[in-house]
């Protein structure tokens, strides 16, 4: 299954991308298996997620915790606490 | 109603365009958030907003949606800029109209209160040169909270 990946303010700083569409690997289950997986990619991935208790995610553009599932998302976004207004 | 943009917004417009010819409103709340320029160590040149353009509308759709099934509003708007803004420039406009004020001002607070917690924004601000995150404030997340469901906030 393919998703579309999305990464903002400093996620996407540290990534160097700011979205990326991936082949979801098949034992990735919930949100925190998915950083999990993308930590271990390379350094600028380790370091983007290194605190990722504090990254905020939304699947489908619909805020989420890192518990929720990720088995029929076509968009997944990963950023940090929001400080708009 | 609800938009998001780059460009500045006029707040008397914007305001004449909600409620103008309308003779049911009793009560009409506006508020405009701008950069703050700040001072000593905190003192900012510029400041630019990013957003995720499509989660961005659906947030403040949904947080509109909630303030308007919560109080009686006639008529309401959100305008929230994103990119490039220097000290003093406009960020974002709340306007809520109302038969009688209580709605309207109540309206208001947590419209700005649940869309600072919940709308994809994120700012980074320029200070001497040297760029920065700003980091979400704890106190946004309980002023949040304090409009949770009467049955849970009397927990």
């Amino acid at each position: 299954m393919t998703v579309k990946l999305l990464y903002f303010a400093w996620v996407r700083e540290q990534t160097g991308i700011s979205e990326e569409t991936i082949e979801l690997p098949g034992e990735i289950d919930t949100v925190s298996d998915l950083m999990t997986w993308l930590k271990a990619r390379g350094p600028e991935f380790a370091a983007a997620f290194d605190k990722s208790d504090v990254i905020r995610a939304a699947v489908d553009q619909t805020h989420v915790a890192h518990d929720a599932q990720v088995a029929d998302a076509n968009e997944i976004a990963f950023f940090p606490p929001v400080t708009g207004g | 109603m609800i938009r998001v943009q780059e460009a500045d917004f006029d707040i008397a417009a914007e305001l004449a365009r909600l409620t103008g010819g309308r003779t049911d409103l009793g009560a009409i709340v506006t508020f405009t958030g701008t950069v703050r320029q700040g001072a000593g160590d905190d003192k900012i040149d510029e400041m630019t907003l990013e957003h995720y353009p499509g989660m961005t509308e659906g947030e403040l759709e949904r947080v509109e949606a909630e303030a308007r099934s919560r109080w009686p509003l006639a008529a309401s708007l959100v305008i929230h800029r994103y990119g490039r803004l220097a000290p003093g420039d406009n960020i974002v406009l709340v306007i809520t109209a109302s038969a009688h004020r209580k709605a309207a001002f109540e309206a208001a607070e947590f419209l700005m209160d649940y869309l600072k917690t919940s709308a994809p924004f994120w700012k980074r601000e320029v200070s001497g040169g040297n760029a920065r995150w700003v980091e979400a404030r704890a106190s946004d997340d309980a002023d949040a909270r304090r409009w949770a469901a009467p049955d849970k906030a009397a927990e």
